[in-house]
């Protein structure tokens, strides 16, 4: 099980060690820092990494890695998942989990992985029963107890820790009872130098915001819920009604979480909202080249599609690019990473919106042999691009009305288009 | 207000004044210090020197103070032993609190306490949360004893906590059960031997109805231990696996993979003909897509599991070619793996999209990547035959591209695409020699020397082109030096006029000027086949050379059945079992798929054999000794086409009667300076060195265990025949697998032996060699396999077997060691064979001459044995002893107990008389008394164990 954890922030300084066994000393993060070395890309630092003693499993997460230490063989996807959760619950606290965060707030961290994790068995993961136990720092908290002397350590046993639905905790009350669904989905697409779809696929989340009293019980229904056969659930939700009715029937945990995620690949569903027209071409001898975008809307089913950002990474014999935009604008990292992005907003169809210009390359360098993929993001509101539709959202068990409401959005995801 | 203040003060005072801070009458001030001395703890500062004082603020009603002491003493217990015992009463004290809370969180801390000292106080408390009234005490408790049984496993043992963990498997809480598992399982892997899981369907039903109702994290303790349950027959496998489907949608990843590995697991057990069968098939690849789309760390190890479920069930993902394209800014170690899954998927039917990816793959900017994408195409080719002539326009395409590296990996492709497809694509040679010059890695180097000595008769200017390379001879690889030498005789052989001078030059460069053993190996070799018979050197370097398979780099299948079992673990990340990895090699159980078993029929499950230990002790087999054979002539180019599959069957032949006959000669000659690896020839080499000389008794113990096992099928015309055990592994011997016995039968031996392939090759060209032994055995005639063994195919030889071979005495006396060849390799293992096949049919002596000579031979000479649990007759002893060649001379009744004299003789001429001693009437309380004379008394014990075998049976 998990032994060991180390934070370690980009510069490479452990600035934080929790050990859950036997005390595992820092220089095994070496391991680590040599495997960072010969990556060069934080990003491309392998997860699982074997010592002569010990195996390091890692996530990057916000400029941070989490470094994990087992010494048996113990799942990896174990270890990275409750890596994960534990930044989530870091962001759930502190509202950024970053190394001042954490810094700020260490012995709450300290009590919250001691409660997360015994002798390597995860043991309260869910945030609302972690909340009960540590309380999470308010401005207002802190000055109240450092006047009453009181302490942010519940003391009383979570409700929901033992209870079949663990992931609620009992005795919720609000004034305005209220439950949010936001659908969001995102395509994530590879689009070839032709313009057709080399991959397609939807991947799609139902995120909840619930603040309902006592213990509701909610079912949701779909208007097309075919459309949904790869599907992950929240545990609250009751596998045998979706597999018999296609409802989503479940009590709700208490604040945000994600009810579902789903993914919709059928190649005919997933709608393509946007086509680039590009040009970029790089002469043979010559110094520079040639550069020309355009982007129109396409499948976009009459909604304005928006927040369009398109980053380029750029051949590294790029020096600079001179280039002008109709609309929105620029900018060109000409030192580091050789990263154009242009942030253009929205499309408006009257006039596409285009960026062209030329291209200074490194003079007596051989003209680059690739071409750059273009990553495009943008943003479609109260449209779910699958054609996903909630239908209706009942409650059971609890007397009030409930205030209700459903968003859509459609979004990029990893959507890329080769020249 | 926060906390980085903590951070701040470095100065020398600082113990100081935390010292006064912790000793405060406020509370607050006293919190506030234990939160610094916390703080500074967790950035790795030495605070220890505070330790009384923190511990003196660990009786306190406030939450909060009491949690960060119990941080504070974990961290330093251990520097602090004699301080810590303070604790000891509160934490007693604290398990006895009315709030469940303080009680799980004592026993808690109290388990994470490091010291013996604690640990002794810690087992009353312990127990007594074992059996709490609060569920979330109990669940603490349970991992508490795998903490405890981490730091002392004898106490736990002596304490009995283990089985008190057992009953909690039966808890009425769902996480208690779950963490009970967990702590089980934990504590197992320590102990592999030991029993602690034993499952049974009331077990399994408890952990499948906890499994529904437990935390995500339970959900993954009791998948993983309801993996290494073997259901009983395929109606159980059935219905575990429709209660476990519904994880495959959970949002942790983990769950899903732990799920799926059950599935795949008793997916073995279920007929395919079977509807449910089909469904599952179809359920399994949408949650192992949806893992592709988490964070790239899942994604890894995902993709890691499905090139293992790729390689073992290939329907499952073969329409989801699509999600494994790479997106360009994939983290490098997911692309690399999702191309390995791309090549695994390609078929007729998506060739075409899968080369346009390659293609887009092969101009990106990661050289690694790049590297293994034009590897890729090379791959499709060997693959998809109908795809070859757009693979190879495609590498010519890159090779215009002029990029160095490209370059390389499209020659080295290339060369493996010549193999596949012989006489087809030669017209790329001369592109590929213009590029000669820009090599300088060696695996591109070796390829192009080879394609250069293969088709030496169609380059005009091959010797030129090779003469260019033998310049630097000495400072290339030894893969391009072995290939060079190899090239050069080929060119010699196809046009000797010319190139006579060249070839001496680079024998001589290899025997002579180089230091490593194999080229000068090598050098010798060609060397004497050169000048004594060039026609039989032309056979064998040039001979033709088997196609390569298709699928290159697949994982063997014995092992690939094993790393489905380890599916979602690091062994799966890995690609190896755990035993190849696992810290200190603590006997790691193998794990092997269930067998196909129908539901009337009561299979013998594999783990069914409690102690983990298998019921026959396997033959050690003797390493492998690399691939040096088939590495002798013309068949180093390495990877991704390794050994096996290169191997050239009649080459290697030559090779095997080389070393049998040639060498000898050529070390007579050579003397100053050839070594041989002492397993290059069976005939060569030294035995002793190679069996580990405490190998002879527990495999005599063990064959006996096996013939204890077997019901009698007495074989009365000839000697008992023991039934066929496995000899080598299929592990230890690239799929093949050998299990034998012997018999005499009328006076000739055989060996009795079954050959299975279980790899994906044919294998031909079999051969068996034994080394020199204490009886002489020696095959009488050579092993007749007639038809190539097909994968999955087994076959029934008997190999006649005389006593007139070369004699050398071995340890322990019966032990044979064999040599195997195949067009894949040479295996070696070591058997040890029952005395009784040596027995000779005139063994029976005149009773006179019996007397003399049990009184000739020295008293000291006599050995004495019991042979238990045999419940025979002095009649029936007799006749069954008689059907394997040993005689009764007399029978006489002394005091009521039969004396039984007998004698028999070996193959070698040697004598053995015995006087065996039967008491009649109840054979279960006195043994059979075995007296044994014998001029060899070495023998004696091997001739008492062939009795109590031929009696037992």
């Amino acid at each position: 099980m998990i032994h060991s954890l180390f934070l370690i922030n980009c510069s490479g300084d452990i600035f934080l060690e929790k050990h859950w066994k036997s005390v595992v000393s820092q220089s095994v993060c070496d391991y680590f820092f040599e495997a960072q070395e010969k990556a060069a890309d934080v990003e491309n630092v392998p997860p699982v990494i074997s010592t002569p003693h010990h195996y390091l499993i890692s996530i990057y997460r916000d400029k941070l890695f989490f470094v994990s230490v087992i010494q048996t063989e113990v799942p990896p996807l174990f270890v990275i998942e409750f890596l994960h959760r534990v930044a989530d619950t870091f962001q759930d606290y502190f509202g950024e989990c970053s190394e001042a965060a954490i810094k700020d707030n260490v012995v709450i961290v300290y009590e919250l992985l001691e409660e997360m994790l015994d002798n390597g068995f995860p043991l309260a993961t869910e945030s609302n029963i972690l909340k009960e136990l540590i309380k999470p720092p308010t401005i207002l908290r802190s000055v109240v107890n450092s006047i009453t002397g009181s302490s942010n350590v519940g003391d009383t046993l979570p409700t929901g820790q033992l209870s079949n639905i663990p992931w609620r905790r009992a005795g919720v009350k609000y004034t305005n009872n209220e439950a949010y669904f936001d659908v969001v989905e995102e395509i994530d697409a590879i689009i070839d130098k032709s313009g057709s779809t080399v991959f397609a696929e939807i991947q799609g989340v139902i995120d909840a915001c619930i603040k309902l009293s006592g213990m509701p019980d909610l079912s949701l229904s779909f208007m097309n819920p075919r459309l949904l056969d790869d599907v992950s659930f929240h545990p609250c939700i009751r596998f045998k009604r979706w597999e018999s009715e296609r409802v989503l029937s479940f009590i709700p945990p208490d604040g945000n979480f994600r009810l579902i995620s789903y993914r919709v690949s059928s190649q005919n569903l997933v709608a393509i909202p946007v086509y680039v027209k590009h040009c970029i071409s790089f002469k043979e001898n010559s110094a520079c080249g040639r550069f020309d975008i355009t982007i129109g809307p396409k499948q976009n089913m009459g909604k304005t599609i928006e927040g369009i950002t398109v980053t380029v990474h750029m051949p590294k014999v790029v020096l600079n690019m001179n280039l002008t935009p109709t609309q929105g604008s620029y900018t060109f990292d000409p030192v580091t990473k050789k990263v154009l992005t242009w942030d253009v907003g929205k499309i408006t169809p009257q006039k596409l919106p285009s960026l062209k210009g030329l291209v200074n390359l490194q003079s007596g360098a051989p003209k680059p042999e690739e071409n750059p993929s273009l990553n495009i993001q943008f943003k479609i509101q109260q449209l779910a691009i699958s054609g996903l539709k909630v239908n209706r959202l009942d409650m059971y068990g609890e007397k009030y009305k409930p205030f209700k409401g459903v968003k859509y959005v459609t979004k990029a995801g990893k959507f890329q288009v080769r020249t | 207000m926060t906390d980085s203040k903590y951070f701040t003060t470095t100065k020398k005072g600082e113990i100081f004044e935390l010292k006064a801070e912790l000793n405060s009458d406020k509370k607050e001030k006293k919190k506030e210090a234990v939160k610094k001395v916390i703080a500074s703890m967790t950035v790795g500062k030495d605070v220890s020197a505070l330790f009384p004082d923190v511990v003196n603020c660990m009786q306190t009603d406030n939450l909060e103070l009491k949690k960060l002491v119990y941080l504070y003493l974990m961290n330093y217990a251990k520097s602090q032993p004699d301080m810590a015992i303070m604790a000891v009463n509160t934490f007693v004290k604290d398990c006895e609190d009315p709030n469940p809370l303080i009680r799980a969180l004592a026993v808690r801390t109290m388990g994470c306490i490091r010291v013996d000292k604690i640990t002794e106080y810690l087992c009353e408390p312990l127990r007594k949360c074992l059996k709490d009234e609060d569920p979330y005490v109990r669940k603490t408790a349970a991992v508490c004893v795998a903490k405890l049984h981490d730091i002392n496993a004898q106490l736990v043992e002596d304490q009995g906590f283990l089985d008190t963990l057992k009953d909690l498997i039966s808890d009425s809480n769902p996480m208690v059960v779950a963490n009970a598992v967990a702590a089980l399982s934990e504590i197992a892997e320590s102990h592999p031997s030991s029993n602690l899981l034993d499952l049974n369907p009331q077990s399994i039903n408890k952990l499948l109805t906890a499994l529904n109702e437990c935390t995500e994290w339970g959900q993954i303790f009791i998948l993983d231990c309801l993996a290494n349950y073997t259901p009983k027959d395929d109606r159980e496998a059935q219905s575990i696996c429709e209660r476990v489907t519904p994880r495959l949608s959970h949002a942790n990843s983990a769950v899903v993979l732990s799920a799926v590995k059950v599935l795949m697991k008793f997916m073995e057990m279920l007929s395919k003909d079977l509807d449910y069968y089909g469904t599952l098939l179809k359920k399994l690849a949408p949650p192992l897509v949806t893992l592709l789309s988490a964070e790239p760390e899942l994604q890894y190890v995902a993709l890691r599991n499905i090139n293992l479920i790729v390689q073992k069930r290939p329907e499952i993902l073969k329409h989801e070619m699509k999600v494994f394209f790479v997106k360009y800014n994939d983290p490098i170690y997911v692309k690399l793996e999702k191309l390995d899954i791309m090549i695994r998927l390609a078929s007729q039917a998506n060739i075409a999209q899968v080369l346009a990816e390659l293609k887009e793959y092969a101009t990106e900017v990661d050289v690694d990547f790049v590297r293994k994408a034009v590897r890729a195409i090379g791959r499709c080719a060997i693959k998809v035959e109908q795809s070859a002539e757009r693979c190879v326009s495609t590498l010519l395409d890159l090779i215009q591209t002029k990029v160095n590296y490209v370059v390389q990996e499209a020659i080295v492709v290339i060369k493996d695409i010549f193999r596949k497809y012989p006489n087809k694509y030669e017209s790329v040679i001369a592109t590929l020699c213009e590029n000669l010059d820009s090599l300088d890695e060696p695996e591109a180097r070796a390829a192009m020397i080879w394609i250069v000595g293969e088709y030496a008769e169609r380059i005009d200017n091959a010797d030129e082109l090779l003469e260019s390379f033998l310049e630097g001879f000495h400072d290339e690889s030894t893969q391009v030096q072995l290939q060079l030498l190899t090239a050069i005789v080929k060119l010699f052989l196809k046009k000797p006029t010319e190139t006579q001078e060249l070839v001496q030059q680079v024998l001589s460069l290899a025997t002579q000027d180089s230091d490593n053993p194999d080229l000068r190996d090598r050098g010798y070799i060609y060397w004497r086949l050169l000048s004594t018979d060039p026609v039989a050197a032309k056979e064998v370097v040039l001979a033709e050379k088997p196609l390569i398979s298709e699928e290159t780099d697949l994982i063997e299948p014995t092992l690939l059945d094993e790393l489905i079992c380890y599916i979602g673990t690091l062994a799966s990340v890995y690609h190896k079992p755990p035993s190849a990895f696992v810290e200190g090699g603590r006997g790691v159980v193998h794990k092997s798929l269930p067998p196909r078993t129908a539901s009337n029929e009561s299979a013998e499950s594999p783990e069914a054999a409690p102690t983990g230990a298998p019921p026959v002790e396997q033959p050690d087999v003797i390493p492998p000794q690399g691939d040096l054979l088939g590495d002798l002539l013309n068949l180093d180019l390495g990877p991704p086409v390794s050994g096996p599959p290169l191997a050239a069957s009649s080459a290697q032949m030559g090779a095997v009667d080389l070393l049998g006959g040639g060498l000898d000669s050529l070390m007579g000659d050579e003397s100053e300076g050839v070594r041989f690896s002492p397993f290059m020839s069976p005939s060569l080499s030294p035995p002793a060195a190679a069996v580990p000389a405490s190998l002879g008794a527990p495999i005599g113990s063990g064959l006996s265990d096996l013939f204890d096992l077997t019901s009698g099928v007495g074989n009365l015309s000839g000697s008992y025949v023991a039934p066929k055990a496995v000899w080598l592994p299929a592990m230890k011997a690239k799929g093949l697998e050998i299990s034998g016995t012997f018999t005499r039968q009328v006076g000739s031996i055989s060996m009795d032996l079954q050959l299975t392939n279980k790899a994906l090759q044919v294998m031909t060209d079999f051969a068996i060699q034994f080394n020199r032994n204490s009886f002489g055995l020696a095959p009488a005639a050579p092993l007749q396999v007639h038809a190539p063994l097909s994968p999955n195919q087994s076959v029934e030889i008997s190999l006649p077997l005389n006593t007139v071979g070369s004699v050398m005495k071995m340890e322990p006396l019966n032990n044979l060691q064999v040599a195997v060849k195949n067009n894949i390799d040479v295996f070696y293992f070591s058997t040890l064979y029952p005395l009784h096949i040596l027995f000779v049919e005139d063994g029976k002596m005149d009773r006179q001459m019996f007397l003399a000579t049990w009184k000739d031979i020295p008293n000291e000479n006599e050995a004495q044995f019991q042979i238990r649990d045999c419940p025979l007759s002095a009649e029936a002893v007799s006749s069954k002893l008689q059907g394997s060649n040993v005689f009764t001379i007399a029978k006489r009744n002394v005091e009521g107990q039969d004396m039984l004299y007998q004698s028999l003789k070996l193959t070698n001429g040697i004598w053995v008389l015995a006087e065996l001693r039967i008491q009649p009437g109840n054979p279960s309380l006195t043994p059979l008394q075995l007296s044994l004379k014998c001029r060899a008394p070495e023998v004696s014990q091997h001739v008492y164990q062939a009795y109590e075998t031929i009696l037992k049976n």
